[in-house]
């Protein structure tokens, strides 16, 4: 309801030579990529290839972007976030007004949830670890992610590697988060504050392994534990992990490593809660072992048959010896 | 500027008109200049959004240096948090730039500087904005057609205590309704750094009546000044202590 006016002021033309006041680069705009509330995101020609170009009418909320991908380039170790190119001012000549704008990577690849569909469900937990390593060395530096959400993620390759863009709500540690979109955010689901630190993160990156399965977003309804723990049991993918799913919502994670182990060794951490379950069950012990006792039977079937046949042969051999 | 970091703020919700007493466009003017930033959402059900209820919203933020936001209901909740956030920063970015053309000279602002020394004047705003105290005077609008939408009022007022209360910096809310039950304006909450206080009082609420937004700011501007006398009275005590010692 509110930006048109704003995004009117960075639609520009395409085949538009914008050349930064300060850096004097040039970039040819090739075609528009997206348009958000805080501007207009366009694929660009540089000196060195191509860019994406961000432009918009903030001065404040683009020196906020750029401050954020200048802290997220100096996390060793991460490809969390494009790299940044150039930051500058563009004097439109037609317009008379100055508009900021900068250039970073152009990222390319499918949204996280095309790529699932696509691809299946197989592909979550490989992505999803890649994305907790690098939000292990976020957390690391003293970050927290924020509005971490699908929208935002890429998946680029082969092979295929998860990259984030957009990532305008990342936050120091200790303050608070000022971004967010309520699916993905704890506070919205009452199971958190909005006190930037891992586990804040961590509860996002479930709700994505979430919406991965379940593409339709859905409100909270009364309970929004007891929702989701419904949610969890009503899919054979997220039931398998209950486990990490909902030690991730309730908080239970200090670390994004944590919560990457219990996933890597997601079959064990599995078979660790069914074994809990058996003890405590005496109906599934036995429908386990009558399961085994089957099991065994049919193999056992199998062995009577080869003996029974290495006899024959013996036998045959033994006659036919004795015939000659 | 601010001597111990306190941004002042009016937030109305309201979805219509006023039409009864003062304006509100001049009395939200007033409360700038008492350093008190008006903002105002609107909350509409339908999709016919009434022209004059738009510009009186516009006018109202306008003038009162502050931000507005016309929603439907159910936006409302991230609305309120998103409008009171930006606000902050448009108050704290103003302060920032005053400040700067202190040092630089009349004519600066941020947009002046190269870009990379930009960082680190938004870097301080950003600060600015966890550590400032916050004192909010929430004015809800409680004519009859806003009886359907006072759940979804009451859910974001939470949300946005939620919000501010994961900042470093201390909150302070206060809630007067208008109109009120004998009087054009009623205090429903005193000021409280608890918001969650709200949800024993809402449902005893009455509805309808006339929609008197100007009362209503002049009220709080009223509040406010109260706060800041009895404050000053204090700090006034404080200082003649250190003046004997």
């Amino acid at each position: 309801m509110m930006n048109i006016s704003m995004n009117k002021a960075c639609n520009v033309q395409l085949g538009t030579v914008i050349k930064g006041k300060w850096h004097q680069n040039s970039y040819k705009i090739l075609k528009a990529l997206g348009f958000g509330a805080t501007g207009a995101v366009y694929l660009a020609e540089s000196s060195s290839g191509l860019a994406a170009l961000k432009l918009s009418e903030n001065s404040m909320g683009v020196i906020s972007e750029v401050n954020v991908l200048k802290r997220l380039a100096k996390v060793q170790g991460t490809s969390l976030g494009p790299y940044l190119i150039d930051v500058d001012d563009w004097h439109n000549h037609a317009s008379g007004k100055v508009l900021p704008f900068y250039v970073m990577e152009y990222v390319k690849g499918e949204h996280l949830i095309t790529f699932i569909k696509k691809k299946g469900t197989v592909w979550i937990d490989v992505l999803i670890i890649q994305l907790l390593s690098n939000l292990e060395l976020l957390h690391q530096s003293g970050w927290v992610f924020g509005d971490l959400k699908p929208d935002n993620i890429i998946v680029t390759g082969p092979p295929p590697k998860i990259r984030c863009i957009d990532v305008g709500g990342t936050t120091i540690a200790g303050r608070s988060i000022k971004e967010f979109t309520e699916f993905f955010d704890r506070g919205y689901w009452e199971l958190g504050t909005r006190k930037a630190e891992p586990a804040y993160d961590l509860f996002a990156v479930a709700m994505i392994m979430i919406n991965a399965v379940f593409p339709k977003r859905f409100s909270k309804k009364g309970n929004g534990k007891e929702q989701l723990q419904q949610i969890i049991h009503s899919h054979p993918y997220l039931k398998e992990r209950k486990h990490v799913l909902t030690k991730a919502l309730f908080g239970s994670y200090s670390s994004a490593s944590a919560m990457k182990k219990d996933l890597l060794h997601f079959p064990s951490a599995a078979t660790q809660q069914k074994r809990a379950a058996v003890q405590t069950k005496k109906q599934s012990a036995a429908s386990r072992s009558s399961k085994h006792k089957r099991k065994k039977k049919g193999g056992g079937v199998l062995e009577t048959f080869v003996i029974v046949v290495f006899l024959a042969v013996l036998y045959s051999v033994y006659v036919f010896a004795y015939l000659l | 500027m601010m001597r111990k970091g306190t941004l002042k703020q009016i937030l109305l919700l309201t979805d219509g008109c006023s039409n009864h007493g003062e304006d509100p466009i001049a009395m939200a003017a007033l409360a700038n200049e008492h350093g008190i930033t008006v903002n105002v959402i609107g909350v509409v059900e339908e999709s016919v959004i009434d022209q004059e209820a738009m510009k009186e919203i516009e006018g109202i933020a306008a003038s009162g240096g502050g931000v507005s936001q016309v929603v439907y209901a159910h936006q409302l909740s991230q609305t309120v948090q998103m409008v009171t956030r930006k606000a902050m920063t448009q108050t704290l970015q103003g302060v920032v730039n005053q400040e700067l053309k202190h040092i630089l000279g009349k004519s600066a602002s941020i947009e002046e500087l190269p870009p990379e020394q930009r960082g680190e004047i938004i870097e301080v705003v950003d600060e600015l904005g966890e550590t400032v105290n916050l004192e909010i005077l929430i004015l809800v609008d409680t004519s009859a057609s806003m009886g359907p939408k006072l759940e979804t009022v009451k859910e974001a007022l939470f949300d946005l205590s939620i919000s501010l209360n994961s900042r470093i910096g201390n909150n302070e809310y206060a809630l007067f309704i208008f109109p009120g039950k004998t009087s054009d304006v009623d205090k429903i909450l005193d000021w409280t750094p608890k918001l969650e206080s709200l949800s024993s009082v809402f449902p005893k609420l009455t509805i309808g009546g006339m929609t008197p937004t100007g009362p209503a700011i002049k009220a709080a501007i009223q509040y406010f000044s109260q706060k800041r006398s009895f404050r000053r009275m204090l700090i006034d005590d404080e200082y003649l202590d250190e003046q004997s010692m």
